[in-house]
């Protein structure tokens, strides 16, 4: 297979012996952008002469045998939501369409530090509110497995070009499964770390007691990588976590026997596609085999997740969503009044769901439904991870599907907003709870289309999810009909 | 839960949306249907339970640091990228008549 096609740590393996260089990757990866991403629409814009010039810096770094680390020279792609000095940066919306942010997220920032090449600025769902891409004010993306079906979403554009293998490796954001349900669907790793193990700083807010910075790459070393290199306490984000960053890469070959792996029956229920419980029980097998120890467990108020979630987080973006009032950056609608300037401002530059939120949020803070609304999801949040504490008490991980279906049609859920919710059922309790979760590639449905396995850990045990997740991966990474190996 | 079109005319002045007719009849069907589900947290035993602001760790009370100035952004680099500016600040259309 080419070189480029490999997954991340291989290539990264491959600029260590000189194999290829920063400068031929990134060609590579910029001629299957122009080859494919007309067909797929997960780039917004590219940065290629920022791209161009890091690269050329990388190699020199590696010709002198002085690499800033494993990702030295290896081209990334960036969810449109990190602010990136002097480029282009929308969060999907029109709303801020032309906005050049003038300074780095921390985690550009970082990656900047640590070799890596940032080719350009991937599709999104408008401010990551939604499950298919299709909300992005710039067209949908499309799933490389199959192009008439999204790719998920909010992160659906740095799934997508990683699956088609346009960039070895991406970042997005979750907030209730943004980076592991577009993983799943189009079979690729994607890591939501631990609420704090990352800054969010420069990263545009939705829920901010939710939000959380991750990469997406073929495989789980690569994922070790990319979260190594922006892991970490930033004095810029008073949420982010003063915890030492372990050597993540150090920790995937120590193998999995004698851990102990919960399956919680909440999360097999109804709704739960029989072609994806069948693909993630074996993978549950699988780990079995390989000496771990799997275990019956309850999560009982899981099942109130969504509606929790829709409550917590709608509120939050209906005050961190305040800021786009069209006087300080973005677009601004022509009004003679200042309150008029703002509603008309709002109105034409949000799009459809992004209103719905703010609505709803608006509707769950305002006078006389507070206690009835948010307090009580509150409550019942303090419950969900209640339930986690108590089954981390006698499992190490827990186990469940990413999502309950496979990809869906594009279209198939844009007017019923409920559906589009219930495609995150699983991986919304995990937010709520500040837990770090990752999805796996876990084989196929009969339509092949990628199948993923969700694994949730306990605070900042991202060392073991990536073990029992190196475990679990596919030893092969079939290459979906829109690559072509040449 | 249903929602009338004056709640969602309310609700949408707080928000600063501007709404069409259309969007007023459509939100008010959609918002309905979401609250619907929402509804069955009604039914969860909260009793005693202390709500859950913030799932990270305990910070420990506030982040301070010593008050000392720093460098910040340029003030043209900032407005740079404000729809209406004079050099000096933001713009805004007349408040006081």
């Amino acid at each position: 297979m080419k070189t480029d096609l490999l997954p991340l740590s291989q290539i990264s393996d491959a600029l260590g012996s000189g194999g290829i260089t920063p400068e031929a990757l990134l060609e590579a990866s910029l001629a299957r952008i122009r080859a494919v991403d007309g067909k797929l629409h997960a780039f917004l814009r590219l940065t290629e002469d920022e791209a161009r010039a890091a690269a050329k810096a990388a190699a020199k770094r590696r010709a002198n045998r002085k690499p800033a680390g494993p990702l030295d020279g290896i081209p990334i792609g960036l969810k449109d939501i990190y602010c990136m000095e002097g480029v282009e940066t929308t969060c999907g919306s029109k709303i801020l369409s032309g906005y050049v942010p003038p300074y780095d997220a921390t985690a550009v920032r970082k990656l900047k530090q640590a070799g890596a090449v940032i080719v350009g600025k991937l599709n999104m769902d408008e401010f990551a509110m939604g499950s298919s891409t299709e909300n992005s004010a710039y067209g949908p993306t499309m799933n490389p497995w199959d192009l008439s079906r999204t790719p998920g979403g909010s992160s659906g554009g740095s799934a997508a070009a990683v699956a088609a293998r346009l960039v070895p490796g991406s970042f997005g954001t979750d907030t209730g499964g943004s980076i592991r349900q577009p993983a799943a669907m189009v079979g690729c790793v994607g890591m939501k770390p631990t609420y704090g193990r990352v800054s969010r700083f420069g990263v545009i807010a939705f829920a901010s007691s939710l939000d959380q910075v991750g990469p997406f790459a073929q495989d789980v070393r690569g994922v070790a990588y990319l979260l190594a290199a922006v892991a970490g306490y930033d004095e810029n984000d008073q949420t982010s976590s003063k915890r030492p960053v372990p050597d993540y890469a150090a920790a995937l070959d120590r193998g999995v026997r004698g851990l102990r792996i919960g399956v919680a029956r909440e999360y097999f229920g109804e709704g739960l596609s029989p072609e994806v419980e069948r693909a993630v029980r074996a993978g549950i097998e699988k780990l079995r085999g390989l000496g771990c120890e799997v275990r019956d467990i309850s999560l009982p108020n899981s099942p109130h997740a969504i509606a929790t979630y829709y409550i917590v987080a709608t509120a939050e973006a209906s005050s961190n969503l305040a800021r786009y009032d069209g006087v300080r950056y973005g677009y601004r609608a022509r009004a003679g009044q200042l309150l008029e300037m703002y509603e008309k401002t709002r109105a034409e530059g949000f799009g459809a769901e992004v209103k719905r939120r703010i609505m709803l949020g608006t509707y769950a803070l305002s006078a006389g439904y507070y206690d009835a609304y948010y307090l009580r999801a509150q409550k019942v949040r303090a419950l969900i991870r209640r339930d986690f504490d108590q089954a981390f008490a006698t499992v190490d991980a827990v186990v469940s599907p990413t999502s309950p279906t496979t990809a869906f049609r594009l279209g198939e859920k844009l007017d019923d907003p409920l559906a589009m919710y219930l495609s995150d059922v699983y991986t919304v309790p995990v937010n709520l709870a500040g837990l770090p979760g990752i999805s796996i590639p876990c084989g196929f449905d009969s339509k092949g289309l990628p199948v993923g396995l969700q694994l949730i850990g306990k605070p900042f045990d991202e060392e073991t999810l990536l073990r029992i997740a190196r475990a679990v991966e596919p030893a092969e990474h079939r290459l979906p009909p829109i690559v072509e190996d040449r | 839960m249903a929602i009338d079109r004056a709640q969602v005319r309310h609700v949408a002045r707080l928000a600063r949306l501007a709404l069409s007719p259309e969007e007023e009849e459509r939100f008010a069907a959609q918002l309905g249907h979401v609250l619907e589900y929402i509804e069955r947290l009604q039914a969860v035993d909260v009793s005693g339970v202390e709500p859950l602001s913030f799932a990270g760790e305990a910070a420990g009370g506030s982040v301070m640091r010593e008050d000392e100035p720093r460098p910040c952004l340029p003030r043209e680099k900032v407005l740079a990228q404000a729809p209406q500016q004079n050099g000096k600040a933001f713009l805004v259309p007349r408040i006081i008549e």
